[in-house]
């Protein structure tokens, strides 16, 4: 039997559920339609188990183990929801409201950022931590685009969507811990950038952080759902 | 070259040294050469030649206590000479033969006493840009010998049996270790040396590459054997500029003698090492950041498994362990596991270099066996509290680690016992304070430290360690509730147990052990707006700037 074709059974939330070895925890969930949140995850991206909310536990594992990256072993028993982890993902929602200034009611994403939508389907209703009120720089130089690091979650999906999609690797990461930023080039303005107007980065942005100037003042829904079919033309 | 031919070298490199009838040892390691150990051996190179007297002066790396330094050891008579200037060379040169000069004198014996000195055996009597002192002093023996004599499984054999655990903190079995990478599938595999020491007050990987480089050299040559691998990387920190000459230096000379490069011994093994500096990041000492700044990508961690011995640098297996565990490889090799496994205590083997410093009589390095307890590093080998004030605590392991009270030293040190207590081993440093410290300010310290650190890939690590030190900040300035008590606790949970590489799992490990023994201390702040140590700048009003 071929690695490809060897079949592991597991139990998710005490449902036993089949998968391919080298799938991920969080594919045969979602196959399952077990929900699992995530943030940095977007299916046509690689993974990179940053942030951290698609925590779930093993069964004699005493860590806790990110969904995203996690591949399946045969007998794997998972719990993708429980008291603790709720706990830990509410905590890290927080984290991440109080780190920037994410201010929906001005937003240009809002009632279509997944970050809010995650806060309302967790019932996340204030923070408890102190806001850190930091301000961050917007870079509006690009004739099309803008990127407001002050509601950046530094997912790094346009990092990755720039890379291995559109091959252009024009967006980066520059500075350490808080003062992490998405950059563009070397840190050029966007607009003298590199950058070659693709507007996949906008797409696949959760938050307002990266946005079309077109679409200010109306409705802003982003549409990631291009990438699987992408992929999947590129493969064919 | 062969091990006849090594033999011989050593040979010839002893009877070199014994034609002098004194060694005057000075020790130049960073302490003592940045208090003008150079110009001292300078003087006392000028005063044997005026003399003329049969004496070599020799610089030599790290000898141990540092707060005593300049320092300057007479051999054969072990005499050993203190806080030296350059003026002093000529008393002591004149003093050669007759009675030593009392003053500049100064007695260790017990500080030395209670050490038992594997890795650091050649500090302090080898000058460290000479392979010819190193060779003469059992040098690339255990190399060559194992060359000729074991099979690459004989190595690891040997190695697990001595029950050798990981210098670099986490204490993993370096035996089970090298295993996995020998058995993991692929013809290409690395050996990486994790030289990128980052702890605050910890400096003992730096002596060890500084005073002793080809231990270290030797030590990964044995693992390349044993894993089969050919190409070695050392990672060591831009900040240790010394370490990087005294290694490159070291690399250049062991390839000229044929003890790195092609055909080693005449044998089929090919080794050899590149030296790779990191750019200032705490977090490239992460096995996985390591690797990524190796291959010159962002010094990120990233999720294991895959582990570095399946998929390590350009995913190809990789081992890779600390300078310190490569450096107790070459004894184990030469003196057997057996003998490396009756030092130290049941599940922790050998012995372990301690960086000793805050409030302490003698700061510097010690090396003591595994089992010893704190209280005999602290009271005996350090020489005590100095001042009058009284042992409050010992910080171990760095940012990741924790303090221990005063009144739980007795415990022997081990991997598991100082686990246990709410810090860990780490690699190394030890702070100790006495009753001037504020247990609220040195958690503060450690949780910026970790802030400033994180490389801001995950959340709980990048966004919660800034949010724990801004309620770190508050209660140390008095404007803290017991709410924000509580809601320290609660991150404490989430960073701990939700953060992606070590960094973050063990950045709340300073609060939560400050917490747990010194909780009143937090309270005092709190309530009664005090620092009880008088560190803290309390004050009763908060200032709103914003």
């Amino acid at each position: 039997m071929s690695p490809d074709s060897d079949v592991k059974t597991l139990t998710i939330d005490e449902r036993e559920v089949s998968a391919r070895a080298g799938q991920t925890v969080l594919d045969v969930a979602r196959e399952n339609e077990i929900p699992i949140p995530t943030l940095c995850h977007l299916e046509g991206l690689s993974d990179v188990g940053a942030c951290r909310l698609c925590l779930v536990e093993i069964a004699g594992s005493p860590k806790l183990l990110p969904a995203c990256v996690t591949t399946v072993q045969e007998g794997m028993q998972i719990t993708t929801d429980s008291e603790r982890l709720r706990k830990h993902r509410r905590t890290i929602l927080e984290m991440l409201f109080a780190e920037r200034n994410h201010v929906c009611s001005v937003c240009v994403a809002n009632n279509h950022c997944e970050l809010q939508s995650m806060a309302q389907s967790m019932g996340l209703t204030h923070i408890r931590l102190p806001y850190r009120n930091a301000a961050y720089d917007v870079d509006a130089s690009h004739i099309r685009f803008t990127v407001d690091h002050n509601r950046c979650i530094l997912c790094q999906r346009c990092i990755r969507v720039c890379a291995e999609i559109e091959g252009a690797h024009v967006w980066d990461i520059m500075n350490r811990g808080t003062n992490c930023l998405v950059i563009t080039d070397l840190k050029d303005d966007w607009g003298a950038s590199t950058c070659t107007s693709c507007g996949k980065c906008v797409e696949v942005c959760p938050t307002g952080a990266l946005f079309n100037k077109a679409r200010v003042g109306s409705p802003h829904p982003k549409k990631p759902e291009f990438l699987p079919y992408l992929n999947l033309m590129r493969n064919a | 070259m062969t091990i006849e031919e090594l033999e011989q070298l050593a040979i010839s490199v002893r009877r070199d040294n014994a034609k002098f009838d004194y060694q005057v040892n000075v020790c130049m390691d960073l302490a003592c050469a940045s208090q003008g150990a150079g110009a001292i051996k300078e003087a006392l190179d000028q005063a044997v030649a005026a003399s003329g007297k049969n004496v070599l002066v020799r610089r030599t790396g790290c000898m141990g206590p540092c707060s005593h330094g300049p320092l300057v050891r007479v051999d054969p008579e072990k005499t050993l000479y203190r806080k030296l200037k350059s003026e002093h060379a000529e008393k002591i040169v004149g003093a050669l033969g007759s009675k030593p000069v009392s003053e500049l004198q100064c007695d260790l014996s017990e500080h030395f006493e209670g050490q038992v000195r594997v890795v650091l055996e050649n500090a302090g009597y080898i000058d460290p840009s000479k392979i010819e002192d190193y060779i003469g002093r059992d040098g690339y023996k255990a190399l060559l010998s194992m060359l000729t004599e074991m099979t690459p499984n004989g190595v690891i054999h040997r190695i697990t049996e001595s029950g050798l655990r990981g210098r670099g903190g986490g204490g993993y079995p370096t035996g089970l270790k090298w295993g996995t990478v020998a058995k993991a599938a692929g013809d290409t595999k690395f050996v990486v040396c994790n030289g990128d020491e980052g702890d605050p007050g910890a400096f003992m990987d730096r002596s060890v590459m500084e005073g002793d480089p080809h231990r270290v050299i030797e030590g990964m040559a044995i693992a390349g054997y044993a894993i089969g691998a050919s190409k070695g990387y050392i990672y060591v920190r831009a900040e240790y500029p010394l370490a990087v000459s005294r290694l490159t230096a070291a690399l250049r000379d062991a390839r000229r003698v044929g003890l790195l490069g092609m055909n080693i011994c005449n044998t089929t093994f090919n080794f050899d090492v590149e030296i790779r500096l990191g750019a200032g990041a705490f977090v490239c000492g992460e096995e996985t950041a390591l690797l990524a700044s190796i291959e010159g990508r962002r010094g990120n961690p990233r999720t294991r498994p895959p582990y570095p011995a399946s998929s390590g640098l350009w995913g190809k297996p990789t081992l890779i362990n600390n300078v310190e565990t490569y450096a107790n490889i070459a004894p184990i090799i030469r003196n057997g596991g057996k003998w490396f496994h009756n030092m130290g205590s049941e599940r922790s083997k050998g012995t372990k270099v301690f960086a000793l410093t805050g409030k302490i009589a003698n700061t510097g390095l010690v090396e003591v066996p595994m089992g010893i307890s704190l209280k005999d590093i602290i009271e005996k080998i350090g020489g005590g509290v100095p001042g009058g004030h009284k042992l409050k605590a010992v910080q171990t392991g760095g940012p990741s680690g924790g303090c221990i009270p005063a009144n739980m030293l007795d415990v022997g040190v081990s991997y598991d016992a100082l686990l246990k207590m709410g810090s860990i081993m780490g690699s190394g440093g030890m702070i100790v304070m006495d009753d001037t410290s504020c247990m609220v300010n040195v958690a503060r310290f450690f949780m910026e430290f970790c802030m400033t650190e994180s490389c801001g890939k995950c959340v709980p690590c990048r966004a919660g360690t800034a949010q724990m030190h801004t309620l770190l900040t508050r209660i140390a300035e008095g404007h803290g509730s017991m709410e924000d008590l509580e809601l320290l606790e609660d991150l404490c949970a989430t960073v701990k147990e939700a953060s992606l590489c070590g960094l973050g799992q063990t950045a709340p490990n300073p609060v939560l052990s400050t917490l747990k023994y010194f909780r009143a201390e937090y309270e005092e702040h709190i309530v009664h707006k005090r620092c009880p140590a008088g560190i803290c700048k309390v004050s009763h009003v908060e200032e709103v700037t914003a």
